[in-house]
């Protein structure tokens, strides 16, 4: 019975030792990254091309969320304010609820599991082939040749794509509200323009959108170059890149909305 | 894939990015109605101000023409002090009535400005005097009650 | 004036978490010579060849590349040194999103300034040399285990390294691609006047192509010579490992409990 406690109590702090050491080297990775981001920059094709891969190729998914989650707001938003009678606010409901909260929030959760795990998936296997050897031996520093690159093409990638999300959703909820229940359409576009501001709504929603880039591909990053070198290792590294990424989202999301609108 | 095409799909994704945020600047923000730029404060002192938030519209004639900023509690008169930025273009007398009105029954509740006729007009930090404050339902029903009664006593 | 070896290990230990793997080496390279470090899987021979090429650090001792000490170099000095350097990874570590030219072209973009036309002259020319000139629009998914070996080979041998590095460089070939890539290691040697070091295990083809040879286990050499004097040692381990016998000084069975009690351990749980 003790034995078994104790080992219970062992095992805990292992894990929290385990987990702060993990923290410190993620840190000590993305200041790597950042210190070694001139290339992505002075040959900037290398980014561009990354830019295609995580950000072009997730505009499908991107498009097409956004279009049912605002359709879906129009009917959701539709039902509860006719009780109330003010049907005439459902622009103002759609697109506050999409710019400030759902088309970061919801972008960067796909953003993740699109581009993060291939991100992660991508590294970790070229570790486990020892590409990434084979380049640091060829004197290509594999940080500032492969890594950060990805990291920039994120980071530019995911405000563009949540702004695409919000801008499809209004439309899904125009769609819905104006042409298929027939709200007024002048009511729809001035309410909203009344309550959404560009720089408390807009650029807060950008803002964020940047912050869930940075977050997603430095999580996805680290646990592809920490994966151990085999398929059982690679496949928990992706694991970890959705579960971890979506829960920093969700948690940075809290934190940076706590700040931004507390005067309201 | 030829580096052409992939560089065409990326500066069609980033304009197509930027596209969305103007989209969302002009047609679903408030950036082509109001600018923040070219504009001067005002301020109010209200003795009740209702349910009113800081950004709500200022309108004259129902049109947009400011926001309101701050909203604060003047502990030497008891009463709230309204700060609100207004645009540059549109001027208003010194003797301009600030009254805080509802849009609709239930509806957000904004500053309404209706011009006087002095010759001098407002400027930049200029304190707007003559002020109503908001109606509260509540006291606006008792009050109704309570003419309604002394109505009914007077009949007796 | 240069030494007459190329590499130079001096009393080299490197231990891993608190397991020695390496102890003790004492090694030395002669320029223009192709050597082989040979022992069996686990004995710390890819390990060696990382303490070489700067990427993992010596315990003590040291391990010295042209005069240079390479755990002392710092970063720069460690990359200038290792553009001096080719080495090709065991199943070839090709970049899988670039075309077989662009895999040898990477280090000539990465380090040179050469104009496009250049770089293109020097990758059929490298492709020429390992027969795959034919190959170069290929991607390195559509290539043969032996065919990839090669290419990667070719990338190793762009920028004409004065020392070579083999990984295991016959694992999992057949015979054919076998020769093909022994008498490669060889001819490129001699044609770039350069040093090789080949880490393997297949004794009979390393026998043809090197001039000598150490052995190695757990962590120690155990013994070194000429592919003539190994062949005609008739004893002990070297014997074993170059007739592959099954059991001899090393054991066929991995260290554990007595066979019985192992099993009468089952019978009581049965």
């Amino acid at each position: 019975m003790l034995e078994r406690a104790i080992t219970g109590i062992r095992g805990t702090g292992h894990r929290v030792v385990n987990g702060v050491w993990r923290l410190g080297y993620a840190s000590r990775f993305f200041l790597a990254v950042l210190l070694h981001s001139s290339m992505s920059f002075r040959r900037f094709h290398l980014t561009i091309k990354e830019i295609y891969f995580s950000g072009v190729l997730s505009l499908i998914i991107i498009l097409v969320s956004g279009l049912f989650v605002g359709m879906v707001l129009g009917l959701q938003g539709y039902e509860t304010l006719q009780k109330y009678g003010s049907e005439s606010a459902l622009g103002t409901l759609v697109a506050l609820s999409l710019v400030r909260e759902l088309g970061p929030v919801l972008a960067a959760l796909l953003f993740a599991s699109r581009a993060g795990s291939a991100i992660t998936a991508e590294i970790g296997l070229m570790k486990a082939t020892e590409q990434i050897s084979a380049m640091e031996m060829m004197a290509v520093d594999p940080i500032a040749r492969v890594v950060a690159p990805r990291f920039w093409a994120g980071v530019i990638s995911m405000p563009l794509l949540a702004a695409m999300f919000s801008a499809t959703g209004v439309f899904g909820g125009y769609l819905i509200g104006v042409v298929l229940i027939g709200v007024d359409e002048g009511q729809f576009w001035s309410q909203m323009q009344a309550a959404v501001d560009f720089r408390q709504d807009v650029m807060n929603g950008v803002i964020k959108s940047c912050v869930f880039g940075v977050a997603i591909t430095a999580i996805a990053l680290f646990e592809g170059y920490d994966a151990p070198p085999t398929a059982e290792g690679v496949s928990h590294a992706t694991t970890r890149t959705v579960v971890t990424s979506a829960l920093a989202v969700l948690a940075l999301d809290f934190i940076l909305t706590a700040f931004m609108f507390r005067g309201l | 894939m030829e580096r052409k095409t992939l560089d065409l799909w990326v500066g069609l994704f980033v304009v197509a990015g930027l596209a969305a945020v103007l989209v969302l600047a002009m047609k679903v923000g408030n950036l082509s109605t109001f600018n923040m730029s070219e504009s001067y404060e005002l301020k109010a002192d209200f003795g009740n101000i209702g349910g009113l938030k800081a950004r709500a519209p200022v309108k004259s004639a129902g049109v947009v023409v400011g926001r309101v900023t701050n909203i604060s509690f003047d502990n030497a008169s008891y009463r709230a002090r309204v700060t609100m930025v207004v645009d540059k273009r549109y001027q208003f007398p010194k003797d301009t009535f600030a009254k805080i009105l509802t849009a609709g029954l239930l509806g957000e509740q904004y500053i309404g400005l209706d011009p006087g006729g002095d010759e001098v007009n407002l400027k930049s930090g200029d304190n707007i005097a003559k002020t109503e404050p908001a109606m509260v339902l509540e006291s606006l029903i008792s009050k109704f009650m309570f003419d309604k009664a002394a109505d009914g006593d007077a009949k007796k | 004036m240069p030494s007459e070896n190329l590499v130079e290990i001096q009393e080299l230990n490197f231990t891993y978490d608190v397991r020695p793997v390496l102890q003790g080496i004492n090694m030395h390279f002669p320029r223009g010579k192709v050597v082989a470090i040979m022992g069996l899987s686990g004995c710390g021979k890819t390990t060696l060849l990382r303490l070489i090429g700067g990427q993992l650090k010596p315990s003590s001792g040291q391990v010295q590349v042209a005069g240079q000490t390479i755990h002392t170099l710092d970063r720069e000095g460690l990359f200038r040194m290792r553009r001096r350097m080719g080495m090709l990874f065991q199943f070839g570590a090709l970049y899988t999103d670039m075309s077989v030219f662009d895999n040898v072209a990477f280090q000539m973009r990465e380090h040179t300034d050469l104009p496009e036309s250049l770089i293109r002259d020097l990758v059929l020319l490298k492709l020429e040399a390992v027969g795959l000139r034919g190959a170069h629009n290929l991607m390195p998914t559509e290539l043969s285990g032996g065919m990839a070996r090669r290419v990667a080979l070719a990338r190793a041998i762009a920028l004409d390294p004065m020392l070579m590095l083999y990984d295991e460089p016959f694992a999992g070939l057949d015979t054919i691609s076998l020769g093909v890539i022994g008498n490669l290691i060889r001819h490129l040697n001699d044609a770039l006047g350069a040093t090789s070091i080949v880490v393997t295990h297949d004794v009979q083809e390393s026998l043809k192509i090197v001039d000598y040879i150490y052995f190695m286990s757990e962590g120690r050499v155990i013994a070194e010579g000429t592919p003539d004097e190994l062949r005609a040692a008739d004893t002990g381990f070297v014997h074993q490992f170059v007739h592959g016998e099954i059991d001899g000084p090393m054991p066929f069975h991995y260290p554990g409990a007595g066979y019985a009690e192992d099993l009468a351990l089952d019978v009581a749980h049965a």
